[in-house]
This record gives structure tokens, C-alpha cells and sequence, in this order.
């Protein structure tokens, strides 16, 4: 089966006006949910105790928080999680860092208190998973993490000026700024949790987002050695064009195996899923969009690409 | 002839390809939860035993698939992890101290696959169930306690010099002493600097006095904190033995931090209260006038008592103690000058060298000995509540001859040999500094939770491995099916790499494994895609073949270097989960270019190679 029987003719430039005014919206809108809402962020990154039990039978919350609340945890965030049976409990860290100085000796944590005064209750609840993050880890995993993007990009950056240019390599990174931007902004908008596992999905979505802007880079690139009479606006028209069935083959894929995870990988990597399907959208849109029309922008010509014209001829002429 | 791949690059594949689903193999068969039941001190593993342990498990109607020996070990294999649990409970308490009992998964593949070095992908905690912490030492006190005891041994020092000074205050980190005059502290400046190396001196005069600032130096301190850290590792190590787990991890983070995993356990609490153990030291003199053997066999004399070593090896000891650990400011291992055999140099603080050199003035020649003494708490579940018992062991952990009379540093020699003599001073460590830690972090997952978590991720990586072949063998039919058989040893290839580095697997190392699973084909798609074009363009099949794959190899690789990047920095900077992620995508990214591209070209080489061909299934 084929989606396009020839090579499409559609004029994707001639929109990028419109792209362009889109892109900026989602962007601006990002940026007023991030500074307006700010990010949920989960148990990583802001410390305290998360505690999952499953009960036998449908539990009501309400008998759940008055238990806490008489254990003297009124301020316990109390959910469902998956089926009416399993509960989450949430409980912020203290305020004072007087609490983590504690030393092991006689420390019975959080989570081993509610559990106890949750079993009183009910003594047939099972614990699935508990979890304490001291303050200070929690900050340390936010500047790693924010860390981790920042030397993502500029290696990804020196990479793309090594093998292209300067001006695809601003082009990439646009795109890329874009993509976390408005994942973020989502996120942001919506309250999902943002933890660990969302960090890594974003720095995946870097990985994948980049993959799809430098196939069609490199179409670009080899389009501007190929065709000298077109103007680079028509230049990029036919390579995205030409890549156009591959950048939707890979995304429906890829967004196949993530609706799979999302729907059935349970709900440890539920936020991780979401991510990804927010990422891969957005990072296949960028790289028509953003990406390409940054270089037109930034005034991409044949001339840029003459230096490394002797490779390209080399290659072609290759026979193996 | 294009389309034609040398020979040694198929017989490359089909070795990589064979290797591969080899190693991958063990995987198929999984892992039973088992318990391993190893003899300590006397006791034998033997039938009695067996049939011991049998009679048990069937009293108390817990099912189990076998009961085998191996290596002296006895391991039990179970059904499932709640009769595991629960065995493991029961034989522990039953066997006591004699056996030692720990719960593992233990993998079921065959032994031939056993004996090439086969085994199946480690599991993470998320996956398995179990308990992680992260424990930080609490470096500040750890430098604190050092300079308090400066404090004291330079106040000796210049007494026991008569250098007369005015004050001497610890302050903050430093250790300031007043004088009257320049000529007192220059006196003073020598044996400080002789006898205590950790400290470095500054001169400072003002308000009409002369101070004297001493510092703990770089080194010292760097030292100091990785004996605090040592010795907590060495501490936990002893003491991981409690829970009954096979493969504890402890690991040092960083400079000050230690990661402890336990698979498998589930009491968080029990766990902690355990850690809290207090260690200690003991020196005691040997009751060299009276007979060991009469006080085994009748009762030992008014002012000794009955000592064991770790061997069962018995010791007369007096009851009265010469000091104990918190009298000791450092212990390490080193060289003897004088007889070059292995030796371990201890340092005392004032109290501990005064009683020192009181008593072994009096008893040069005579044995003395070093105990060390643990109590532990040890914390059972029974019937939901928890029950504490304290468990004290005392352990005499060296004998030697007093040759002098010892004060603030002296060394044990005559040890066998290095080694030894590093256990020696790990556990004159143990036993004497105080290094508080605290939990920093903590995360546990319950078995129902780890065998969810297996079962979810297991099926997501099918189910999306389907859809994306069925989507393939669509639109590409016969090159989709070449892709898909490429796909399918991708993931062979990863499981084989993963299972073979033995790298910890979690939950998200499997997402890793579905995205790269949806990302391997796009190397397909894009030459496919190519070859396609070259088609339209009028080009042969043969030659629409070898064009495509020639000109998408440069955009592949750029594609997956940069992918590969994100991965790396992923890798370096991420933590426990994360790295799990960053592993297998990165190793995905790997395995699907090799797959992808050498893989499918071979197989189609194969089918179109030295034929003339009309029309392409794509």
C-alpha cells in the first residue's frame, strides 16, 4: 500500500506564515500556563512520601482520609488510582528540614505510620509500593535533570553544525526548543504529574524529534546541491515533499508501540506515555514546520552548503 | 554484480544472529523464586537436613516444585513468591543461627545454558519487588567529632610539653590556642605538628595575644570522610545478612552517600530498625592463668568470662575492660617497619591512651585481645505487629602480645597478611567511629506491585511489536515481512545484550525497548521509501534497490547519532530509572542499525541476487 503515488506537490512554505503564527500561539500559551500554573511536580523532584495500597474490596476515600486525618496526616492527598480498589496517598514533606536530620536510629518513616494505622483499619490492605524522598534529593534531581537537557542540546547543537551548518543546526534546535516547550506547557496546563519518568520521555522526544528534522535536513541539503535553478523556498518544498510519507510512516509507527504502552504498561509509566504521544505530535509537526521554515528565516542558500559539495559529489558517484 | 553481499558479512549476520538468540534464550524460561539454605559455622548441609526442611514446608502446607543440593547450598524452588515469602520466614526462625537462609529468584533454564554463562536479563527492584534506600553520612558530625578530639590531644600535648598557653577552643572547624607570647607558640608549633599530621597551623596576632589556628588539612579530611563512609558500608555489609537476601546491593554514591538494595524484602521498617544496630569495641586482657578448657568444661574463674572468635575458637577473657571503641580516633591498615609483615596502626584519644598505658605497663608480655560486639535489633512481623528482640553477638576479633607499654598510637602486628589486616582495621572501625547516617530516599515495591509491572510491560512490547508488523507487512508487504523478521531479531539482540551485560532491566528500560522497537523501522522506512522513489523515477529494480540502500545510509546514521546523543547524556546524568531507559534505547538504537540495515539487505540479497527481477513487493 501506498499513501502518496507520486511525489506530493504541496506547497508547505506557502504556510508557513500561518505555521508560524500557530507555533508561537502554542509557545506564548506554554509559557503563560508554566509561569501561571507551574509544573505538578511529582514525588522526585519535590520530596515527601507516596504510598499505594490495594484493598480487597471498592474502598471509599472519605473512611481512607479520616483515618489519616485521625493518624495525623490531615493534609494527605488521597486518590484512586486504576480500579475503585487501589488507593495512592500523597503526603508532603515537612516543612522544616528539622524531620530529614533524623538520624536511622528509631526512625520509623511516614509511610510506615500510615501503613500501620491503615492495617488497624483494615487489616487485609496490601502495600504495592511506598515512597520517601528526602527534600534535598528532590532538588538535586530538578538541576540534574535541567542539567541533562541543557548539555542534551548543545551536543546535539555542536553535532548538527559539525555535519550541516550553522544555520540547520539553530533550525534544529528551534524545533527541539519548541517540542519541550509545549510538552511542557501541556503538562502544565492539564496538572499531569511531572516526574523522573517524564524528564527522560522528554529527553527521549529530543532524540526523537531531532531524528525526524535531520532526515529532512538532509534532504534539504542534498536538494540544494542537486537542484541549482530553484529558489530554497521550493527547494525545501519538494524535500518535504519527498520525505513526507517516511515522517508519517515513522510517526504512526512509533505512535503505535506508544498507545500500546500507554493503554497497557500500567500506571508506573502512564505520565512516561503521555509525553511521548504529546512529543511525537508536536516533534513531527516541528519538523515540517518550525524547523524548515527557521532555515528559510535564517536565509539558507545554495551557497551555504558549497564547501562540503565535494563530499556529496563523491558519495553519488560511489559504486559498490 | 550489485545486491550481492560477501560472504563473510552473511556468515557475520548469521553468527551475530545464532549468538544472540542463544544468550537471549534463558529469558524464555525465567526465574523460580527460591530459598538458599547455607551451612555457617559447624553445621553440614546434608540429607538430614534436607528431610528436615521437607517435613517442614509440608507441616505447614507450603508447596514447593524441588528440593536440590548444590555446592553445599540447598535450594528450594517455589511456585510463587508468597510461599517463598512465607517459607523464608518460617525456615529462619526454625533453623536459627546454625543455617543461613536467603531468598532468591533463581533462573530455570537448563544447565547447558548455565555453563556458557547464560542467564537471564537482572531484574530492577520496580520489577522484582523489594527495597531501596539511599543513605547519606552525616559528614558535618563526622568532622566535628575529629576536631573535638584534636581539641583534646593538643590540650595533652602542650601540658605534657609544659608549654604554658592560654586557651585552647574549638571553633567551628578549627581548633584555635591562645598564647602569651610569640616564643611560647613557636615552642608549641613542633609538637602539635609531630604528633598530629591531620592538622596544619596558621599564626595570627591580635588583641595583644598570639593565636595559634589549626585546620584540619585537605587530605585528612578527604580521608576522614571516606573512613566514615567505609566504615558504614562495612557496617551495613554485616549486617544485610539479617534479611535474608541473596544478592544485596550496597554501593557508594558520590562521596558521602551509599545505596542499599534488598530484592525482595518488603518491611521497610524491620529493615531500618536493623541498620540502627549499635557496633562496638572491647579491649580486654587474656586470663592467661587459668585453663580454657576447665572453664568449657566447669565455670570460668571469678573476673573472666568465656569469648568466642569467629572460627569457634574459645577465649579466656578478664571482665574488666581497658577501653572501648569511642577511645579510639582511627584505625587503618599499613606495613610494619621493623618486621615488614602486615599491621594495623591505631590511634587513641587522651582518656583511651591514659588507661592504655596504665595497664600495659603492668602486663608487657602478657595477651591481649580486641571484641567486637554488635547489637542488633531484630524485627519480626507476627500476625501484623511488630516484635523486637535484641541480639547481641560478641566476637574476639585479634589476640596479641603486649610488647610495650602502648598509649596514644600503637600498632597490632604479626597478622598473616595484608588482607587481613584490612578486615582487622574495617572492623576496629566499625566498632569505633561514629558516623550517624540517615535515609535520604526510599522506595519500595511490593511483589504484586513487581510481577504487575513484568506482566504489563511484557505485553505492551508484544502488542505494539504486532501492530507495528502487521502496520509494516501492509504497507510494504514483501520488504514489510523482511523488516518485520529484522525487527523481531532486534529485539532478540537487545534481550541477548541486555541478559549478557547482566545491566539491571526496570520498567522504564522495557519502555525504552517498545520505543525502540517503534523507532527500528524507521531505518526500513526511510530506505524503502528511497527505493520506492527510485522506482517511480523509472530505475531497474536492482538498481532502485542498491540506490536505496546507498543514499538513506548517511541520513540513517545522522538520524541515530543524534538519538544516540540524547541517549549518552540520558546515561550520564541519570538516575537508577532513568539509566534503565537510557540503556536499552541506547542499545536499541545499536542493534536496530545493524538489523535494519546489514540485516534486511542480506535477506534480500538473497532473494533478488543474480536475478533479473521485473517488479518489487513494496
Amino acid at each position: 500500500m501506498q499513501l502518496f503515488k507520486k511525489t506530493t506537490t504541496f506547497d508547505f512554505m506557502a504556510k508557513r506564515k500561518l505555521a508560524m503564527a500557530f507555533s508561537l500561539l502554542l509557545v506564548f500559551g506554554s509559557f503563560y500556563s508554566l509561569i501561571d500554573k507551574g509544573l505538578s511536580f511529582g514525588l522526585d523532584f519535590t520530596g515527601g512520601t507516596l504510598l499505594e495500597v490495594n484493598y480487597p474490596k471498592s474502598v471509599d476515600l472519605e473512611n481512607v482520609r479520616a483515618t489519616l486525618s485521625d493518624a495525623g496526616y490531615p493534609d494527605a492527598n488521597v486518590l484512586h488510582y486504576g480500579t475503585a480498589r487501589d488507593v495512592q496517598i500523597r503526603i508532603a514533606p515537612p516543612k522544616k528540614s528539622s524531620d530529614d536530620k533524623k538520624v536511622v536510629e528509631g526512625t520509623e518513616s511516614i509511610s510506615d505510620k500510615v501503613l500501620i494505622a491503615l492495617s488497624k483499619k483494615d487489616a487485609d490492605v496490601e502495600m504495592r509500593r511506598q515512597e520517601f524522598v528526602g527534600p534535598q534529593v528532590g532538588d538535586e534531581l530538578r538541576d540534574d535533570g535541567g542539567l541533562a537537557m541543557i548539555y542534551a542540546l548543545g551536543a546535539i547543537l555542536i553535532y548538527v553544525i559539525l555535519r550541516f551548518q550553522w544555520r540547520f543546526a539553530f533550525g534544529a534546535i528551534f524545533a527541539l526548543i519548541h517540542d519541550v516547550v509545549i510538552t511542557l506547557g501541556i503538562f502544565s496546563f492539564f496538572q499531569f504529574d511531572f516526574d523522573l519518568t517524564v524528564l527522560a520521555a522528554v529527553l527521549a522526544i529530543i532524540g526523537y524529534s531531532l531524528n525526524d528534522t535531520i532526515v529532512v535536513f538532509d534532504r534539504i541539503r542534498e536538494n540544494f546541491r542537486k537542484l541549482r535553478k530553484e529558489t530554497p523556498n521550493s527547494v525545501v518544498n519538494i524535500a518535504l515533499n519527498q520525505t513526507l510519507s517516511r515522517t508519517l510512516m515513522t510517526s504512526v509507527t512509533t505512535l503505535l508501540v506508544v498507545a500500546a504502552m500507554f493503554s497497557l504498561g500500567g500506571e508506573m509509566i502512564h505520565a512516561f506515555s503521555i509525553a511521548l504521544l504529546i512529543g511525537i505530535v508536536v516533534g513531527t509537526y516541528s519538523s515540517v514546520y518550525v524547523a524548515s521554515s527557521a532555515i528559510l528565516a535564517l536565509n539558507v542558500s545554495h551557497e551555504d552548503l558549497i564547501q562540503v559539495e565535494k563530499e556529496g559529489a563523491d558519495q553519488d558517484s560511489h559504486e559498490l | 554484480m550489485i545486491n550481492k553481499y560477501a560472504l563473510w558479512k552473511n556468515v557475520l549476520i548469521i553468527l551475530v544472529v545464532l549468538v544472540g538468540a542463544l544468550y537471549a534464550l534463558p529469558n524464555i524460561y525465567g526465574s523460580d523464586p527460591a530459598i538458599q539454605i547455607t551451612a555457617s559455622r559447624s553445621a553440614v548441609v546434608d540429607q538430614t537436613l534436607i528431610d528436615r526442611v521437607k517435613t517442614e514446608l509440608t507441616n505447614s502446607k507450603l508447596d514447593y516444585d524441588s528440593v536440590k543440593v548444590a555446592d553445599d547450598i540447598l535450594v528450594i524452588r517455589f511456585k510463587n513468591v508468597e510461599n517463598q515469602l512465607k517459607a523464608n520466614d518460617l525456615l529462619r526462625e526454625s533453623l536459627g543461627d546454625t543455617y543461613s537462609v536467603a531468598q532468591n529468584l533463581i533462573t530455570a533454564s537448563p544447565e547447558w545454558l548455565q555453563t556458557i554463562n547464560a542467564s537471564p536479563m537482572y531484574l530492577g527492584l520496580d520489577l522484582r519487588g523489594g527495597l531501596h534506600f539511599l543513605m547519606e553520612v552525616d559528614m558535618d558530625t563526622v568532622i566535628n567529632q575529629a576536631n573535638e578530639t584534636f581539641t583534646g590531644d593538643v590540650r595533652r600535648i602542650l601540658r605534657k610539653d609544659k608549654i604554658r598557653y592560654l586557651t585552647v577552643k574549638q571553633i567551628k572547624d578549627t581548633i584555635e590556642v591562645k598564647f602569651k607570647d610569640n616564643e611560647t607558640r613557636e615552642k608549641a608549633l613542633l609538637p602539635i605538628r609531630k604528633q598530629i599530621e591531620e592538622l596544619a597551623g596558621e599564626t595570627e596576632d591580635r588583641d595583644d595575644a598570639f593565636y595559634l589556628t589549626l585546620r584540619m588539612t585537605q587530605v585528612a579530611l578527604i580521608e576522614r570522610k571516606k573512613a566514615a563512609l567505609k566504615k558504614n558500608i562495612t557496617t551495613l555489609r554485616n549486617r544485610v545478612n539479617e534479611f535474608g537476601v541473596s544478592e544485596p546491593v550496597i554501593q557508594q554514591q558520590g562521596d558521602d552517600r551509599i545505596v542499599l538494595q534488598l530484592p525482595g524484602v518488603q518491611c521497610s521498617s524491620c529493615v531500618k530498625k536493623t541498620l540502627s544496630a549499635v557496633a562496638s569495641l572491647e579491649f580486654r586482657l587474656v586470663d592467661w592463668k587459668n585453663s580454657v578448657e576447665d572453664a568449657i568444661n566447669g565455670r570460668p574463674p571469678i573476673g573472666s568470662r568465656l569469648y568466642q572468635d569467629r572460627q569457634g575458637q574459645p577465649y579466656l577473657l578478664k571482665k574488666r575492660v581497658i577501653m572501648n571503641g569511642e577511645h579510639i580516633s582511627s584505625a587503618a591498615s599499613g606495613l610494619d617497619q621493623e618486621s615488614a609483615s602486615a599491621a594495623v596502626f591505631i590511634n587513641t584519644n587522651g582518656v583511651g591512651s591514659k588507661r592504655l598505658s596504665n595497664v600495659t605497663r603492668k602486663n608487657i608480655g602478657k595477651p591481649m585481645a580486641v571484641v567486637f560486639i554488635e547489637q542488633k535489633p531484630v524485627v519480626r512481623e507476627v500476625d501484623g505487629k511488630e516484635v523486637v528482640t535484641y541480639k547481641k553477638t560478641e566476637e574476639v576479633i585479634n589476640v596479641a602480645t603486649i610488647r610495650d607499654v602502648l598509649s596514644r598510637r600503637f600498632q597490632i602486628t604479626g597478622l598473616d597478611n595484608p588482607k587481613e589486616a584490612q578486615e582487622l582495621a574495617l572492623l576496629i572501625r566499625a566498632g569505633a567511629l561514629v558516623a550517624p547516617i540517615r535515609i535520604i530516599e526510599e522506595r519500595t515495591i511490593g511483589p504484586s506491585l513487581g510481577q504487575d509491572n513484568i506482566s504489563k510491560g511484557t505485553l505492551s512490547v508484544i502488542i505494539g511489536m504486532v501492530l507495528v508488523i502487521v502496520f509494516m507487512a501492509i504497507w510494504y508487504k514483501g520488504f514489510g515481512l523482511v523488516a518485520n523478521i529484522a525487527l523481531s531479531f532486534n529485539l532478540v539482540l537487545i534481550v541477548a545484550i541486555l541478559s549478557l551485560l547482566q545491566a539491571t532491566l526496570t520498567l522504564p528500560g522495557i519502555a525504552g525497548i517498545v520505543l525502540t522497537v517503534g523507532m527500528a523501522v524507521d531505518a526500513n522506512v526511510l530506505i524503502f521509501e528511497r527505493i520506492r522513489e527510485e522506482l517511480r523515477v523509472g530505475n531497474s529494480p536492482q538498481a532502485s534497490i542498491h540506490a536505496g540502500y546507498e543514499k538513506a545510509l548517511s541520513t540513517i546514521a545522522d538520524a541515530n547519532i543524534t538519538t544516540l546523543i540524547a541517549a549518552i547524556v540520558l546515561f550520564v546524568f541519570g538516575t537508577g530509572a532513568i539509566k534503565g531507559f537510557a540503556i536499552t534505547l541506547s542499545i536499541g538504537i545499536l542493534t536496530s542499525m545493524f538489523t535494519a540495515i546489514m540485516g534486511t539487505r542480506a535477506i534480500i540479497n538473497l532473494f533478488v541476487s543474480g536475478k533479473t527481477i521485473k517488479t518489487l513487493s513494496i
